[in-house]
């Protein structure tokens, strides 16, 4: 029988089946973990608490652990935190990695970083494994060919102790884009528009695997990008079939297989891929060509639009927005002190920001760099570009990007997930006009009041230097 | 866990869509390494007036006295989007609710509200949204009565089962070890580069 990815993925990982499916309820599997990731904002939590249980962890060779959400990114940083009681979750994730013999990836280490960035980095998701992390954007991973999804601290609790996780299995919806992106659009505005045009809930219960040439053209970062942004969709994860690129990419990587081991990889590899025949319960088709630069206006994902356009008016939806509802419309316009029609081109804003596990790997690094180069940020913008790892800003170095970020006005931090969120230390001014790389512009998101703009490394860079939104293909006009 | 068989409670409404996890527990409420201590966060964003001063907003439904001591929650739909983190639940159930009611949830929510004891329905919960009603939720008679009707709702096998024992997840797994045991030496044989690259790990 012809199979998906997805089916291929579960197939090879189930260790026998709990439930069986019926009335499109998909039943629910005992899956075998492969790779279990922590940070110190949940894992520590869930190591202290097995502990507690009087549990041990079944295979700590399994467990990487870093610190990416608690950890400050200022230079010279330690253990101290600028989020009260921040320490806390330091030391006591540190503690319990230690105890429990997992590999951690500690702060000075050169493989720390946002917990995403660095396990492709070290090749510790790898295509066909499944990994989880008490994370909601782990599905990032799965660009590489992964079943990797976001998890609670309660299923990590479970996974660590039994190397497996009970699993309702989702639908499965394949969303297949075509053609060339134009000139100047990135995967953020991909991942954006895809957001916008399926909703936050329009992947619900669904395993999304893209696919299509757009994709298949898409470097490896890039998939990374779209993935990560299968969460604010609703979706259990999104799956990317892995391909010559990918086996490319992780090549030489640390925990990539080597020799003879590398040869039996991708010829494992090399079946993970849909069947032609195959049927999803859903299917999405999307041309590229339609795929604009985006930013988000609102408070939820969903509510982005084409930069050179207006904040929507609810009367008039765009023909391929995901449908809303007066209070969540309305409720975004005050949040965000905007009016239907307004041009987004042109809002002024009060800090730019640059980084997260959306869009703080090298190549976002260089597209904001060629921007920002011989550019300086508009009077009165804050501005800050938090590197995804520290192997990234190792690199960006490398190549000079940190002068050039420097040169131009931004902050150049240590590696971490930073004010992508608020955590009680860091944040922008209340009523502050972000705009950002992140995945999540949600009320209150990167402190309490702060109004986030998502967009691309591109839009935030010249934005930036135009101290309003601005369109990055328009250079001149800065 | 406590077992969830059946609940008698007064609602209360907080009948908005996509209420995500960032308003259920802000990410600075999460100050210590602990699932306890929680329940003084929740929607502390829309909670108080000053957020550091504990002030409450009168306006918020848990502020208002005809839902004191709800132990039932109404939401809209996509309840609980956002971040996956566990905290939300832990800081619903530490305040005393057993049981959401909602038009739709995110999915990880569902999954930590089940393994925390925490029901949640997946029901239209307007009609329940009537100010000194007591909702009587029968979870193995999967039904809600109230108001001398009744509604009947839907719920997976397992989820039920754990909430009707208070049974831990783990448990339950570890009963299946001699499979799991089997499943993982099969696997070294079939994907031998799936295990032998976990002892490459040098610092780089």
């Amino acid at each position: 029988m012809a199979r998906t990815l997805f089916d291929k993925l579960w197939d090879a990982h189930l260790v026998r089946n709990l439930s069986s499916g019926e009335d499109g309820d998909g039943g629910t599997g005992l899956i075998a973990i492969d790779r279990i990731l922590l940070h110190e904002r949940t894992g520590g939590i869930a190591l202290k608490a097995l502990e507690e249980s009087g549990r041990d962890v079944r295979d700590p060779s399994r467990v990487f652990v870093t610190m990416d959400h608690v950890v400050d990114t200022l230079p010279g940083r330690g253990d101290r935190t600028i989020m009260p009681t921040g320490t806390d979750f330091i030391l006591a994730t540190r503690e319990a990695a230690t105890r429990a013999g997992a590999t951690l990836f500690d702060i000075g280490d050169p493989r720390q970083g946002i917990v995403h960035v660095i396990s492709p980095e070290n090749a510790i998701v790898l295509p066909g494994l499944t990994l989880v992390c008490p994370d909601s954007h782990t599905c990032t991973q799965g660009a590489l060919g992964a079943l990797a999804w976001g998890i609670g601290s309660s299923e990590a609790e479970h996974a660590l102790a039994t190397g497996t996780l009970r699993v309702n299995r989702p639908k499965q919806m394949r969303v297949t884009i075509s053609g060339d992106l134009a000139e100047g659009v990135t995967a953020k505005d991909l991942a954006l528009y895809v957001v916008a045009r399926l909703g936050s809930g329009g992947g619900r219960a669904h395993v999304i695997e893209y696919a299509g040439s757009t994709i298949e053209a898409l470097p490896i970062e890039a998939r990374m990008t779209l993935c990560n942004m299968a969460t604010e969709l609703a979706a259990f994860t999104a799956v990317i079939a892995p391909d010559a690129s990918t086996a490319a990419w992780l090549e030489g990587r640390t925990y990539a297989p080597r020799g003879e081991d590398w040869q039996a990889a991708l010829a494992a590899w090399a079946q993970l891929s849909t069947d032609a025949d195959a049927v999803f319960d859903r299917e999405v088709a999307i041309d590229a060509a339609d795929v604009a630069p985006m930013v988000s206006w609102g408070t939820a994902p969903q509510q982005s639009a084409p930069l050179a356009g207006r904040v929507p008016r609810l009367a008039e939806p765009a023909a391929d927005a995901a449908p809303t509802t007066p209070e969540a419309h309305g409720r975004a316009l005050v949040y965000m002190d905007l009016a239907e029609d307004t041009a987004l081109l042109g809002l002024a804003i009060d800090a730019a920001f640059i980084g997260s596990c959306t869009n703080a790997r090298l190549p976002d690094l260089r597209a904001a760099a060629g921007i920002l180069a011989g550019r300086k940020v508009a009077a009165g913008v804050r501005a800050i570009c938090v590197p995804g790892s520290t192997r990234v800003k190792a690199e960006a170095e490398a190549e000079g990007l940190d002068k050039v970020f420097l040169a131009a006005g931004f902050e150049w931090r240590e590696a971490g997930c930073s004010m992508c969120f608020f955590s009680g230390g860091e944040s922008f001014g209340e009523e502050e006009r972000v705009i950002s790389t992140t995945n999540r512009n949600f009320e209150s998101r990167q402190g309490p009041r702060t109004r986030t703009h998502l967009a691309s490394p591109a839009t935030v860079a010249a934005s930036a230097i135009a101290g309003r939104i601005a369109d990055p293909r328009k250079l001149e006009a800065l | 866990m406590e077992p969830f068989l059946t609940l008698t409670s007064i609602a209360a409404p907080l009948i908005r869509d996509n209420v995500d996890t960032d308003a259920i527990i802000p990410s600075r409420e999460m100050k210590s390494v602990s699932k306890r201590g929680l329940s003084a966060g929740l929607f502390a964003g829309w909670r108080y007036t000053d957020v550091d001063a504990r002030v409450p907003n009168p306006e918020f439904v848990l502020n208002r006295p005809e839902y004191a001591g709800a132990r039932i929650l109404l939401g809209g739909a996509n309840f609980g989007s956002g971040s996956s983190r566990e905290h939300a639940v832990w800081a619903l159930a530490e305040y005393g609710f057993r049981a959401v009611i909602a038009a739709g949830f995110s999915p990880i929510f569902r999954g930590n509200c089940i393994r925390n004891g925490v029901l949640p329905i997946v029901l239209d919960p307007r009609p329940f949204n009537e100010p000194g009603h007591q909702i009587e939720i029968d979870l193995p008679a999967q039904e809600i009565r109230a108001a001398g009707q009744t509604w009947p709702f839907d719920i997976d096998e397992e989820a039920k089962l754990m909430l009707t024992e208070g049974l831990d997840p783990i448990a339950l797994t570890l009963l299946d070890g001699p499979m799991i045991d089997a499943h993982e030496s099969a696997d070294r044989q079939s994907r031998p580069w799936a295990w032998s690259v976990l002892s490459q790990g040098e610092p780089a």
